[in-house]
């Protein structure tokens, strides 16, 4: 198994958000989560890559066979780990090249690879730009400023494409995209996905589980996964909304 | 052993051999400030009359004036009666070799890619010698003198071109100048003189490492910059090497004069010791750099990188006398730890059409204050004088300190004086997102301090700038988490 988080508590600030989650995801796979918004969908995402903040207060994340919660975020995200954020941050002055230069010569040094040269450096970014459809005016500014909501999240991909992971968590990577930019993701992660790696993809709507296809659906809710299924979970919670879950889970505490 | 070890091991044989026997440590003036003091730095130097008077009527000055406080920075009171003004460039025991040099400092050598000739160098092993770097020298020179260009130390020039020193030295920083330029005047050890003849473009950037006899420049540097008519010259002033030295107070005066059409560009990375992590010890840095565009279209460009010193009080400026000419000043002062730092510019408009660029990068971290202070003046003659500043500050942590002042002072009506100041935070979110894609918490400081740092970076020469870069970075470490 790629990523086995086992009876996950996390805490912020003291208060418990996520409580006992367990959830197996091999290479290869694609995972949905679903669930209302405030359930700690992101604290999830956070708390797999490492944020400071989010304390783990029990239970195990094994990840390529170890126990990754005493690692620093870079170096989970050397060893594959990529979170693409549900809200990307500006950094002003940071050049989209420099800071993808870096972040790749990064990975390399950590994997012992030594530095990309200039020119296979420029070959990559052409060749992932293509793949997210990409302005090339985008790559030439700094690091999401002035990008809109749209291009964030296509940049996110394209970083993604970049560096290769095998572990991509994609935070609601969907949420305010028009139906272009959509299948413009979607096909990114389409492109992106092997037998090597697997995806978490977090979203709100079942909408873009039409363009990715996903092996499994998850619910969560409280802090906990209440219910998985298949590609069918997912048009269900669509149709019905999560009131049902809601009551049902209500009913069984 | 290679050759370079044989030389080197020849050197510090001999200066074994030589060195421990001779007593030089006479060369020393006695301890405190007083007319014997100046006479015996006048007599040392072989100075003329001329230089000695000129010194003695500025320590008289000097005698009625009171320090400065003003600026934003605090030190304990400084005994001025407690320093050595004078000490001749003793044949030092310095280190035989790197396994003898302080191994943080090596490491520092080592992140700033410094080769290790360079090293050596730097650390004060005995490599003078070393071939190579003579005939860098040598080659230097005669390119300099092929086009006329006096390069000189400061003492040298009174000696080889005492007409030119006279017409310029205390021109443009007068000896009454301020308290600490006062005291420069009464006691400079050394520094650069440099002459640009008329329409000569230097073609190499005068730096004072391939100075002959700039080992030691001592804590009073003198530096004196003509530009003749259509003439250009950048010149570079210190090094991004860690800077030790046992003197804590050094109060340096730069000079520039730039003539009809003439351009000066002059860059420091100043990174003198800063002191320890607590802020015991480190060098105060009392510096009085000023330019006077005294031809019509000429132009005096400043930028610097300031690192190091535990107090740093200095601001580069421009007189712009002539019609059209143009002031710029782009700095980046960084200050951790307990470091302070009070630093800007002033541009002063005479001449008519005249313009100046002011761009202040100050980034603070630790318990460190830094401060902007400027002043543009547009006196009543200066019609149509254009001045735009920008003044950013950025804080890493919430113990730090950022501060500006700036002052605006216009007595022409048709003057356009433009302001812009920001203060920053480097985020935890902006560190987090740089830390996902595995860079780690130092190298991510390092990315945002340079992109912020930037419009100013890019002003250096290019093998500066990356030195600049790195030197950014390793100042910071350690600042955030
Ligand atoms: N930084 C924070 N400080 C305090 N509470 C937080 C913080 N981030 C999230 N929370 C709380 O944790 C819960 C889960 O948030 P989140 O993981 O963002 O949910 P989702 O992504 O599912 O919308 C919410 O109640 C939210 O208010
Ligand atoms: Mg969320």
């Amino acid at each position: 198994m790629l990523l086995n988080i086992k009876n996950l508590h996390v805490e912020i600030d003291g208060k418990e958000i996520i409580s006992g989650l367990n959830l197996g995801i091999n290479k290869g796979e694609i995972h949905a989560i679903m669930g209302p918004n405030g359930t700690g969908k992101s604290t999830l995402a956070y708390a797999i890559a490492g944020r400071e903040g989010y304390e783990v207060t029990k239970g195990e994340i094994i990840y390529k066979g170890e126990n990754i919660l005493n690692w620093e975020p870079d170096k989970r995200a050397n060893e594959g780990i990529f979170l693409g954020f549900q809200y990307p941050v500006e950094i002003p002055g940071v050049s989209m090249t420099n800071f993808m230069r870096t972040a790749i010569n990064a990975q390399r040094e950590y994997r012992e690879q030594g530095s990309i040269s200039g020119k296979d450096f420029l070959a990559r970014m052409e060749e992932k730009k293509k793949l997210v459809e990409i302005h090339t005016k985008l790559t030439s500014r700094s690091v999401n400023e002035g990008f809109s909501g749209g291009e964030k999240k296509k940049n996110e991909i394209f970083q993604m494409a970049m560096l290769e992971p095998t572990m991509a968590v994609l935070d609601e990577t969907d949420s305010g995209l028009d139906i272009d930019a959509l299948k413009i993701v979607a096909n990114g992660v389409n492109l992106i996905k092997n037998e090597e790696n697997a995806f978490l993809i977090i979203t709100h709507y079942q909408r873009l589980l039409d363009y990715i296809v996903p092996d499994f659906v998850h619910v969560l809710y409280d802090g906990k996964i209440v219910k998985s299924g298949g590609k069918k979970l997912a048009e269900q919670l669509e149709e019905q909304g999560y009131e049902w879950i809601k009551e049902e889970f209500e009913r069984v505490s | 052993m290679n050759a370079e070890d044989q030389i080197l091991d020849k050197i510090t044989s001999s200066d074994y051999k030589y060195g421990f026997t001779t007593n030089i440590e006479t060369e020393t003036a006695p301890i405190g400030l007083s007319e014997d003091t100046v006479k015996f730095i006048s007599a040392k130097k072989e100075e003329p009359q001329w230089m000695l008077d000129w010194r003695l009527k500025a320590y008289r000055h000097w005698l009625t004036m009171k320090e400065p406080r003003w600026a934003h920075v605090k030190y304990p009171k400084i005994d001025y009666q407690d320093i050595y003004y004078y000490a001749a460039p003793k044949r030092k025991e310095g280190p035989k070799s790197l396994d003898e040099v302080d191994p943080e400092l090596l490491d520092t050598f080592n992140k700033l890619g410094i080769s290790l000739d360079e090293q050596k160098k730097l650390a004060g092993v005995a490599v003078d010698a070393v071939v190579d770097s003579v005939s860098v020298k040598t080659t230097f020179k005669k390119t300099l003198e092929k086009h006329g260009i006096i390069f000189s130390s400061m003492s040298d020039a009174i000696k080889h071109h005492p007409d030119l020193v006279k017409k310029y030295l205390g021109t443009v920083v007068p000896y009454t100048d301020n308290f600490f330029a006062t005291l420069n005047s009464a006691v400079f050890s050394d520094g650069s003189f440099v002459y640009i003849p008329k329409g000569v473009r230097c073609p190499i950037e005068l730096s004072t490492y391939f100075r002959i006899n700039a080992a030691k420049t001592g804590q009073f540097e003198r530096t004196l910059i003509v530009a003749e008519d259509d003439s250009y010259v950048s010149y570079l002033e210190g090094c991004t090497a860690p800077m030790r030295d046992e003197n804590q107070l050094h109060a340096a005066v730069v000079e520039i004069v730039a003539l009809d059409n003439a351009q000066v560009k002059y860059s420091t990375v100043q990174n003198w010791y800063p002191g320890d992590k607590e802020g015991k010890g480190g060098i105060y840095n009392f510096v009085t750099k000023r330019g006077a565009c005294r031809g019509v279209n000429s132009k005096i460009s400043w930028t610097q990188v300031e690192t190091g010193s535990a107090v740093t009080w200095k601001y580069p400026s421009c007189m712009l006398i002539g019609d059209n000419s143009v002031g710029e000043f782009y700095s980046v002062a960084v200050t951790n730890n307990h470091q302070q730092a009070d630093t800007g510019t002033k541009m002063v408009h005479v001449g008519k059409n005249t313009k100046s660029t002011i761009i202040s990068k100050g980034i603070s971290a630790g318990y460190s204050n830094n401060s902007y202070r400027g002043l543009v003046r547009v006196t009543k003659r200066a019609d149509n004088a254009r001045n735009f500043s920008q003044c950013d500050s950025l804080l890493l942590g919430d113990k730090c300190g950022a501060h500006t002042f700036p002052y605006i002072d216009t007595d022409n009506k048709s003057a356009i004086v433009e302001h812009e100041a920001t203060t920053s935070k480097i985020s935890d979110d902006q560190l987090f997102y740089l830390n996902q894609r595995g860079i780690d918490t130092e190298d991510a400081i390092g990315l945002i301090v340079n992109g912020y740092a930037k419009e100013v970076i890019k002003q250096l020469p290019m093998e500066f700038a990356v030195e600049a870069q790195k030197l950014l970075q390793i100042t910071l470490e350690g600042s955030v988490g």
